[in-house]
């Protein structure tokens, strides 16, 4: 017995969610709910307040609360119901939800389709094995984000940045600019994993060193965070003695590296891909549960929301489409990794491919005047040149029907053959 | 005299090598890949320009209000606009797309909101 019955239900109204909200009721979907956490829709992009996004799909630049506007409207046109303060304790494999609102308290909730939209988390200082005292002052990028541009207090005055993703890049412009003293941004790799016009335009712009094959070797404070000590690792990331570099700071901000959160997946039993850290798809994004669907960042870290919600629509519409016809596949093809390539989304592609499938991927270094080759039983099924390929820049190859029906075995390998 | 320049416009990250006249003027760039990354250069070192955004505290509200310039503006005036955005006062509501002041420092650019508060 469950108290309430819906077609298609999305845990999570960010970006992912909203538009497979959107897409599975213009699919004639009625019964459509979305179930957020937070107390109004928008997900991260509610804090993202900086320009950039959108250049894709709208053809203009965004700031993150202007993207998120766009499809909130387009909810609301479309009389989708989306609850806000509700949180999901778990999902089964038989498509129920248990969630908690301060409002509905405590519900169970059936669905004809289920779709993943929960987004990701970052990497905490748990994961980093950074050595030192458990002193305050230490935060995600993310967390730092939220406090500066959704609730308006600062973190710190002194910062040092932990890793060159994107949003330590961003936050290291954001606190310059709220009146604070950003000293380094501090990678550990000896490339940058943020796109250049983040180096540029937020350390470049502020003359914030960036310290590349770097990494923090302690932590000093007692209370609150004193200083930190960072040095040069070797090839090997091992620290090497003798190139300390002390800072005076109160801040430490991480951003190193975002996870998709799975755990509500986990406890419906949806495979998980050690690799994505995301659901293993087919290309309808359904999961290797019938009626579970996956999209966004849940799936795999994307670098740019277009992207998002080109897959969240993709996956709206095959959810409501799995509502209406229950379909199950006569087969699929699994997509394997090749040299240069990592985590390839959809993993599975049905044998009876309708449509063209854009198949997704990080590259694993950086190569030039390269190929990415589909390639089946040594054949080439299809290939694609770019003057480069960088593992901070999503890639991808596009499939069509007739490729996959030109396969003879079970699986396609892509991978990445540079000229260079 | 000579300035090393890197495209932002797309992945490929040209470094590009720009020449510059005594008066401080464009004379020519090298070692971009395609006709946007010259414009680039033209533009990064003659006026480079960049869109700001911020936030502001509003009155009544525990939420701050996102803002940015409707336009990029020169890079040189951000300071100054952060000092500005520091003074302005905000009544409720505001609507995404109000102008929260015009005509930033006569820089011909309106600071507008980029969300609502109701």
């Amino acid at each position: 017995m469950t108290d309430q019955y819906v077609d298609i239900l999305i845990i999570g109204a960010g970006p992912a969610g909203l538009a497979a909200a959107i897409s599975a009721r213009e699919s004639g979907m009625e019964s459509v709910l979305v179930l957020e956490r937070e107390s109004e829709p928008g997900g991260i992009l509610r804090q993202c307040i900086h320009n950039g996004f959108g250049l894709h799909r709208f053809h203009e630049e965004l700031t993150g609360p202007e993207y998120a506007q766009r499809d909130i409207d387009r909810i609301r046109e479309l009389d989708i119901r989306v609850e806000c303060g509700v949180t999901v304790l778990s999902l089964s494999a038989q498509r129920i939800v248990t969630c908690v609102s301060p409002v509905y308290g405590f519900r169970t909730i059936r669905a004809g389709a289920v779709v993943l939209a929960m987004g990701c988390r970052e990497r905490p200082r748990g994961a980093l094995c950074t050595p030192g005292t458990r002193c305050a002052g230490i935060f995600s990028a993310g967390t730092a984000q939220r406090f500066v541009n959704l609730e308006g207090w600062m973190p710190g005055k002194r910062v040092v940045i932990l890793g060159s993703g994107d949003i330590g890049l961003i936050m290291a412009r954001r606190m310059t600019l709220q009146g604070a003293k950003v000293l380094a941004c501090v990678e550990i790799m000896p490339y940058s994993s943020g796109l250049n016009r983040n180096i540029v335009q937020c350390l470049q712009d502020y003359d914030i060193p960036l310290y590349l094959s770097h990494t923090v070797t302690d932590i000093h404070g007692r209370d609150r965070l004193e200083g930190l000590t960072v040095s040069r690792v070797d090839e090997n990331r091992n620290p090497v003695p003798g190139t300390e570099i002390d800072f005076e700071c109160d801040t430490l901000l991480l951003s190193c590296g975002l996870i998709p959160e799975n755990e509500l997946s986990s406890g419906a039993g949806v495979e998980i891909s050690g690799i994505t850290a995301g659901p293993v798809v087919n290309n309808h994004f359904e999961t290797s549960v019938p009626g579970i669907f996956a999209c966004g960042n849940v799936l795999h870290v994307h670098d740019l929301v277009d992207h998002v919600s080109d897959e969240s629509f993709k996956a709206g519409r095959a959810a409501a489409s799995f509502v209406n016809s229950n379909n199950v596949s006569i087969g699929f093809i699994t997509i394997k990794d090749g040299a240069g390539v990592r985590g390839t989304v959809p993993q599975k592609i049905r044998l009876d491919l309708s449509e063209n499938t854009e198949l997704m991927f990080r590259p694993s270094a950086v190569f030039r005047n390269a190929t990415v080759i589909a390639e089946a039983d040594g054949k080439v099924i299809t290939q694609k040149k770019a003057m480069i390929f960088t593992p901070g820049e999503m890639a991808s190859i596009t499939l069509k029907p007739k490729d996959i029906s030109s396969v003879s075995g079970n699986s396609l390998t892509i991978r990445i053959e540079s000229e260079d | 005299m000579e300035q090393i320049i890197t495209c932002i416009n797309c992945p490929v990250g040209c470094r590009m090598t720009v020449q510059i006249s005594d008066n401080g003027s464009f004379l020519s760039v090298s070692g971009n890949t395609c006709p946007r990354g010259a414009k680039y250069a033209q533009q990064e070192c003659t006026i480079p320009k960049r869109m700001i955004t911020a936030v502001i505290p509003v009155r009544g509200s525990s939420v701050p209000l996102s803002v940015k310039t409707a336009e990029p503006v020169p890079k040189k005036l951000i300071p100054e606009i952060m000092s500005e955005l520091a003074e302005v006062t905000v009544m409720l509501p505001v609507h995404s797309g109000d102008t929260i002041i015009p005509d930033v420092l006569d820089s011909g650019v309106d600071i507008i909101a980029t969300r609502s508060l109701p």
